[in-house]
């Protein structure tokens, strides 16, 4: 036989007899060559899907919103320098009836042009036709909103229009660029049974609102090279007199926005989890090829006394390692793409984009290939450097012992420790470095589980401060136009309403120095009950009599602090300006909003006593009642329910979060599970000798598993006690990473998720442990008492 | 040849002195399947050893003698045959009984020392006596095979015949009924081999242990009481000696 045939079939005997290892060793590097290729591939397709939409359907660059202008001034528009395309538009809230639906939803209706297509913000129509011009009964609706109410082509949807109540014929269902997400003003999450846009014949939605040769919002693109921020501030000197409430860049578009902040998610996750699997898998193959090389050195030696080159007989290790983490990189490659596919097409479904590209990114499967390499060669660096150093006269004499020693354990007064507890003590202090690295291979896979449950507790925790400590009202219903407070008179006569609360919400801007915000201005009234200002330690505030109260986060971006004035720019009715002392902050963990007394609020305006909007507790036994009630007052553009608004929450958060928390759980699981197994293995490989003599002299199986195990033991519970400490400084690491404007994800460890990962480690741990048990079982005493040391 | 292996030709003598029988063995085989092929270790071996004598197993390469030892030890069972230690029947016993058989009355000694690594000379013994019924002081064994100065050693720091008086002292310390030792001064020197014999004469004699000892080593017959020759799996021959030698008078 020849030479290299020979190796080949010790390469295939070696394989064979540690494959449980192997595989845990490729399932190791798969799971880490996945998460790269699937977040790479995921992140890539998205960027190249939302660019392709957007350039498509030419999505503008700068959104203004405005009370009236007349058409000509979009011609002053198209003349700002840095201007290329404007589009101008009517948009109207409205009040909808929608069939099957007991409670009231409210829609946007965008008008489109009557002669050609939107040459901004363009449709793309997924079934149905292009509304009639003209024709005020016709209407395009978003598939997200037709596809949660089941709305059919041909079929109509009651609606208020201007205080008429008019029937509306779907004709056609589209998406829009501008809309991937659709939240209602004021919404923290889309609810596409509540809320959807429409969009209707310019001519038909001009006479319907009184806007024929008008229009109240405006959108447009750069040329290139023009600066957002200059053409910002021409448009808005431009249109200050037709109550243009500032105009803001696509960066500040709500929709936009949201994808984007999701985008950006998958980075942090791309990058960080495949290198600590890979570490894992580098370190796994290091420990087994180690011990590999360690039972081998005879055969080694003889194979060098052959006359096998060193070449010969280290390639024939690196082929091992070779072997292990090669299948483990093209199954990590495949399953990553597939695991691509799969949360592609929830994006597609989430997303609604018209064509959902699937983009591999070539260069990360070349950096999964290449990494991957380099922990092979990482692995094996070990074990070929010791074969290289064997020579052949003393691999051929037998090891001596292994040198142990009273460690420092003992002295640290530790000498009161039963014999396999010093047994134990000693065999870790021994090896401390692969000790600790066996720890940290264990706490990184209950730290990734911590991580992976992380965004769901967060979110709970975000909903659950939302729904059940801030909003206390049953329905916020918004009105029209701003009434006067008596409002709530009217109000607490309905069916079932048994308080009214109501409210104002102002579009200002805050100005301080050099940086501005525009924000939603919240007057609430002096001890208002349904709708309370709670910080993250659940404390709620009071707002203050006098000065403005503000989210922190908005604090931070204008750069105040308690003490400090800021200039208040209305942006609304008499666009008055003025300026108001910042009288605190407070740390909410949605949105950013400037909250202040209403009186301070009238007073700040200087002008009545009015209310945009209602918070109502409503008497559950009456609440469809006064649904039907609301949707026929003329004077309601929205209404809206916390129940509903709770549960879609939980249904977005399920759908959004559930597979890649899955995928990561798995992959944990798959880490603690290879980590626990390999330790008892190489454990039971080391150690069988030893433990065969005790069998010998005596112990049972019990007690000898207890001695084997217990270094698993303390390796598994050292590392589930760090792994938890690691798992609270990620989680405590990514809450501060997503401090977004939109929200800001608190820390928070739940109970549960400790448990989780405590548990799946420690189930890990012991089906590792039964598999030795079992191993132990049918260890024969007399054979390994024969074969020498 | 292997041939009248059938009814071995059994001398035995047991009427020299009225001794107690430790272990009783009739028709012992023991038959190990590889495949096809059957490989017949032990074939109907007779055999029993009295309280306190020391015997000497020799006999070529493969003849049997680990198997009939490991037998008599609990760590292995017969294919067929009986065989007993004093009450206690080997044969029917379970795992867990052998298991218990082994810690409560049979001391080993290996060619290799076989010691836990990482417990020092003293630990290794203590090892022992605290899963035993009636041990002695871990330090008194150590002393009774002239190791007391190097109780805090570990494996890695003796020398070979140092382990193996320290495997020594493990076995005799829960104060055995039997003590087996397969080769024990295989792996050993000349005089290191003595001073280990020395040590094994020494606890037959302080403990009364019956001591069983296989050996390629035909010299070190002289120090038993008999002497027991097996050829392919069966006994060919029981000697007594008229007199049992000091080790140190061993020659080879
Ligand atoms: N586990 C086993 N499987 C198959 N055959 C075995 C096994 N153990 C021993 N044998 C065979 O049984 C026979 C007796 O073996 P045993 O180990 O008892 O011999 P021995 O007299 O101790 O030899 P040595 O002096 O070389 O140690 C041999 O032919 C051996 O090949
Ligand atoms: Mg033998």
């Amino acid at each position: 036989m020849s030479a290299r045939r020979m190796l080949d079939r010790k390469l295939l005997r070696d394989l064979w007899h540690l494959r449980g290892q192997w595989v845990g060793i490729a399932a190791v590097t798969a799971c880490g060559v996945a998460v790269l290729v699937t977040t790479r591939t995921s992140y890539s397709s998205l960027l190249a899907s939302r660019a392709a939409y957007y350039a498509e359907y030419r999505f503008a660059e700068v959104f203004l919103t405005l009370v009236r202008a007349p058409e000509g001034v979009a011609e002053k528009i198209r003349a700002v320098s840095g201007v290329a395309e404007v589009e101008t538009r009517i948009v109207a809230p409205v009040m909808l009836d929608v069939p099957g639906l007991s409670d009231p939803a409210s829609g946007r209706l965008i008008s489109v042009p009557d002669q050609q297509r939107p040459s901004l913000n363009d449709l793309h129509l997924r079934r149905g036709r292009w509304v009639t011009p003209g024709r005020p009964d016709e209407i395009i609706v978003s598939e997200a909103f037709a596809i949660a109410n089941r709305l059919e082509l041909g079929q109509t949807i009651g609606a208020i229009l201007n205080g008429r109540r008019q029937a509306l014929r779907v004709v056609g269902i589209a998406i829009s660029p501008e809309y991937v997400y659709e939240i209602h003003e004021g919404g923290l999450f889309p609810d596409n049974r509540r809320f959807g846009v429409l969009w209707m014949s310019r001519r038909a939605l001009a006479s319907a609102y009184d806007m024929v040769g008008a229009f109240n919002d405006l959108s447009l693109t750069l040329a290139s090279g023009a600066s957002p921020t200059e053409v910002i501030a021409a448009i808005d000197l431009e249109t200050r007199r037709y109550g243009g409430l500032g105009a803001y860049a696509r960066s500040d578009q709500m929709s936009a926005r949201f994808l984007n902040d999701e985008i950006g998610q998958n980075r942090v996750s791309g990058t960080v989890i495949p290198a600590v699997f890979l570490a894992a898998a580098a370190f796994l193959l290091n420990v087994v090829l180690g011990r590999l090389v360690t039972t081998e050195r005879e055969q080694i030696g003889t194979l060098k006394a052959f006359g096998f080159s060193h070449r010969t007989v280290s390639g024939h290790y690196l082929k091992l390692a070779l072997a292990a983490i090669t299948p483990g990189a093209l199954v990590g490659i495949g399953a990553g793409l597939w695991l691509a596919a799969q949360v592609n097409a929830r994006y597609a479904e989430f997303y609604r984009f018209p064509t959902f590209l699937f983009r591999v990114d070539g260069g990360a499967m070349a950096l999964a290939l290449l990494v991957t390499l380099v922990a092979a060669l990482g692995g094996a660096a070990g074990a070929v450097r010791r074969v290289l150093r064997l020579q052949a006269a003393t691999a051929m004499r037998a090891e001596a012992p292994p040198r142990f020693h009273a460690g420092i354990l003992e002295r640290l007064g530790l000498a009161r420790l039963s014999l396999a507890g010093r047994m134990v003590a000693r065999s870790l202090v021994r090896r401390p470095a692969r000790a600790l690295l066996s720890v940290l291979g264990v706490a990184l896979a209950a730290s990734i589980l911590i991580l992976g449950r992380y965004f769901i507790d967060a979110m709970q925790l975000m909903a659950d401060i939302q729904f059940r400590h801030v909003q206390r009202e049953d329905l916020t219903v918004v009105f029209t136009r701003p009434k006067t407070v008596d409002v709530r008179f009217e109000l607490e006569r309905l069916p079932g309403v048994e308080v009214a609360e109501p409210f104002r919400l102002v579009a200002a801007r805050l100005v301080a120095g050099h940086r501005a915000r525009r924000v939603a201005l919240t007057g609430l009234a002096n001890g208002s009950g349904l709708r309370r200002v709670v910080g993250r330690n659940l404390r709620s505030v009071e707002i203050p009599r006098e000065g403005l109260l503000l989210t922190d986060k908005l604090a931070e971006v204008l750069a105040v602090g308690a003490g400090d004035t800021v200039m208040v720019e209305s942006l609304e009715g008499r666009r008055r300006s003025a300026p108001a002392v910042v009288a605190g902050t407070v740390d909410e963990l949605l949105g950013m909003s400037a909250y202040l007394d209403a009186g301070s609020l009238r007073r700040l305006l200087e002008d009545g006593p009015l209310a945009t909007g209602a918070y109502l507790k409503v008497d559950p036994a009456e609440i469809s009642v006064l649904h039907a009630r609301l949707k026929l007052l003329p004077g309601v553009a929205a209404v809206s329910s916390r129940a509903t608004a709770a549960a879609s929450f939980d249904a977005t958060l399920a759908k959004s979060l559930g597979l890649i928390t899955g995928i990561l759980i798995g992959f944990a699981g798959t880490l603690a599970v290879a980590m626990t197994y390999n330790t008892a293995r190489i454990a039971l490989a080391e150690r069988g000798r030893e433990l065969a003599s005790l069998r010998v002299l005596g112990f049972s199986k019990k007690e000898v598993a207890v001695m084997l195990l217990g270094e698993q033991g303390v390796i598994a519970a050292a590392g589930i006690v760090s792994g938890l400490a690691l798992g609270y400084w990620f989680c405590a690491l990514l809450a501060g990473l997503y401090q977004w404007e939109l929200f800001r994800l608190p820390f928070i460890v739940s109970l549960g998720t400790l448990s989780f990962a405590v548990s799946v480690v420690l189930g890990a741990a012991a089906a590792s442990g039964l598999v030795i048990w079992h191993r132990l079982g049918r260890l024969d005493l007399v054979s390994v008492l024969k074969s020498r040391e | 040849m292997a041939n009248a292996t059938t009814g071995a030709p059994v001398v035995q003598n047991p009427t020299a002195r009225e001794e107690a029988v430790v272990f009783s063995a009739r028709g012992l085989s023991k038959v190990y399947r590889m495949g096809e092929v059957e490989v017949h270790a032990l074939r109907g071996v007779d055999l029993q050893l009295f309280r306190g004598e020391l015997v000497v197993f020799l006999g070529p390469s493969g003849s049997g003698k680990s198997t009939l030892l490991n037998i008599l030890g609990g760590l292995d069972v017969p294919s067929s045959g009986e065989v007993r230690f004093l009450d206690h029947d080997l044969l029917s016993a379970n795992e867990k009984e052998l298991t218990r058989y082994r810690r409560e009355h049979v001391g080993f000694v290996f060619q290799s020392y076989n010691l836990i690594p990482s417990l020092t000379a003293l630990e290794n013994v203590a090892l022992v006596t605290e899963i035993a019924t009636r041990p002695m002081a871990p330090i008194e064994a150590l002393r009774m095979v002239g190791l007391a100065d190097r109780l805090h050693h570990f494996p890695a720091q003796l020398s070979g015949g140092e382990q193996q008086r320290v495997a020594i002292a493990r076995a005799v310390a829960k104060r055995p009924d039997a003590l087996l030792c397969d080769e024990p001064t295989g792996a050993l020197d000349f005089e290191t081999g003595i001073i280990v014999l020395k040590a094994l004469d020494f606890v037959n004699r302080e403990l009364g242990a019956t001591t069983a000892i296989i050996t390629h080593n035909a010299g070190i017959a002289a120090m038993a009481d008999r002497v027991i020759r097996l050829r392919s799996g069966a006994i060919v021959e029981i000697t007594r000696n008229a007199r049992r030698a000091a080790p140190e008078e061993i020659v080879w």
